[in-house]
């Protein structure tokens, strides 16, 4: 299926303004670890009075902004392998410490991006499965195994117009039935028993101009 | 008197043989024991296993022991850096074997190595082909995969201080892989910025205990793998 929607779209939220939105539905206290990319951005729009603990998966609890250029530890990093700083009431713990936070359920919330979203929640994010690519994986499989909400901020289709999310994935899965909202450029998306259920719509986009960029079904706003 | 430390980087990796399983520390630069790494390439043993959670960068550190083509398998979970093209070159030619395992998976293949634990259930990878092989079993309604506890003949691990009974502590986020590691290795070698007698680590602040370490060695100022890429060292 190929959708001619235009590449330089001035339709929809910006990366920025997906961010915003997402940070706004992040409560306060939160445990939270942000993916690479625009996951990162959402740290740049928690509203006031809001505080939020952001682990890393190579060893940070209370991971801070990044240091002034030149003021960079080459031991204090992301996951990013990005210099990063550590926040006051900060903790440092090895590996399998990390993913005990992420596998035992004690994360609140993991923000992603995608590849690929399926009505069902399936996730597909780290391989287009190119023969010749050199396959990497990374945190994500246990983060959206173990985080208790995982959500995905992407655009809503791929550079060359193709939906992202889909009836099913056809790349290769990242996991299966762990997606709990989607923001994109043109909505907010809840992934429910029912499939695609639209929750928002982005300012200045109707609900025709979404579904026809959606590869499956997408379940119109309640009326209530 | 119990006396771990060893003189030089080339004393400490003497005995890794070929064929050996070897742990290396390190997540990206932050924890990468250069030194001893690069002690392993001139000590010359081949035909390694070796399990680290990425592939180096530039030609130095693990880049280099793997481009010296001295390690046959690797298990890792992100085997891909922007500024290298060792690894992916020995992948597609078939010269190394790529076991890929989720990190976390692989963090806890480690420490249950280590704990006597010979394998374990874990929900990260169901559904994905990364299961393909891997028994699968339900408890409580949930899905989870049998993973195998990983053990080694040798860890290379990079702390900050450690003292002569073996006890370590670490530096910020380079703590990573090193205190599983420790754990799941016969010969734990972990180079210090600083080694201490006994008593001048606090017990209340030992990160790794010394049990778990077989050797340490100083090495006082280590290089980092950004700084010898952008000064252009390819090792040897």
């Amino acid at each position: 299926m190929t959708h001619n929607a235009p590449q330089t779209s001035i339709i929809g939220r910006s990366r920025q303004e997906m961010a915003r939105r997402l940070a706004q539905d992040i409560a306060n206290g939160s445990y939270v670890n942000l993916g690479i990319g625009i996951p990162e951005l959402v740290a740049r729009f928690v509203p006031e009075g809001r505080t939020l603990i952001y682990h890393t998966e190579n060893g940070l609890l209370g991971m801070g902004p990044s240091p002034n250029p030149g003021h960079g530890d080459p031991e204090l990093i992301n996951a990013g392998k990005r210099h990063v700083t550590a926040n006051p009431g900060a903790a440092f713990f090895h590996h399998a410490d990390s993913f005990a936070m992420i596998r035992g359920g004690h994360i609140d919330l993991c923000v992603l991006g995608a590849m690929q979203v399926s009505k069902d929640g399936d996730l597909a994010n780290w391989s287009t499965g190119a023969p010749d690519a050199i396959p990497a994986v990374g945190g994500a499989m246990d983060l959206v195994a173990g985080v208790k909400s995982v959500f995905v901020i992407t655009q809503h289709c791929t550079k060359g117009g193709e939906p992202k999310l889909v009836e099913s994935c056809t790349y290769p899965l990242t996991g299966r039935g762990v997606i709990d909202r989607i923001y994109t450029d043109l909505a907010v998306i809840d992934i429910t028993a029912d499939g695609f259920q639209l929750v928002e719509l982005s300012p200045g986009v109707d609900f025709e101009y979404v579904q026809e960029r959606t590869g499956a079904d997408l379940l119109p706003i309640a009326n209530t | 008197m119990i006396d771990k430390q060893v003189s030089s980087a080339a004393e400490a990796v003497r005995d890794v043989f070929d064929g050996a399983v070897v742990m290396v520390g390190g997540f990206g630069e932050a924890g990468s024991p250069i030194e001893l790494i690069h002690a392993l390439i001139d000590q010359g043993a081949k035909d390694l296993t070796v399990v680290s959670n990425n592939t180096g960068s530039g030609e130095v550190g693990l880049a280099a022991l793997l481009k010296a083509e001295r390690v046959s398998k690797i298990i890792c979970s992100f085997p891909r850096t922007a500024n290298s093209t060792v690894f992916p070159d020995l992948y597609r030619s078939g010269k190394t074997e790529l076991e890929l395992v989720p990190q976390g998976t692989l963090a806890e293949r480690i420490r249950a190595g280590g704990a006597g634990i010979p394998g374990f259930y874990t929900p990260a990878a169901v559904g994905t082909p990364l299961a393909d092989g891997k028994e699968c079993r339900e408890f409580d309604g949930q899905e989870y995969l049998l993973e195998r506890g990983l053990k080694a003949d040798f860890a290379l691990i990079k702390g900050q201080i450690a003292d002569t009974h073996g006890n370590i502590i670490y530096n910020k986020t380079a703590r990573n892989f090193g205190p599983p590691m420790a754990m799941a290795a016969k010969v734990a070698i972990v180079q210090a910025n600083q080694v201490v007698s006994p008593g001048q680590i606090d017990p209340e602040i030992v990160v790794t205990p010394g049990i778990f370490v077989q050797r340490v060695i100083e090495i006082a100022d280590p290089a980092f793998e950004s700084e010898l890429v952008a000064a252009g060292v390819s090792y040897p």
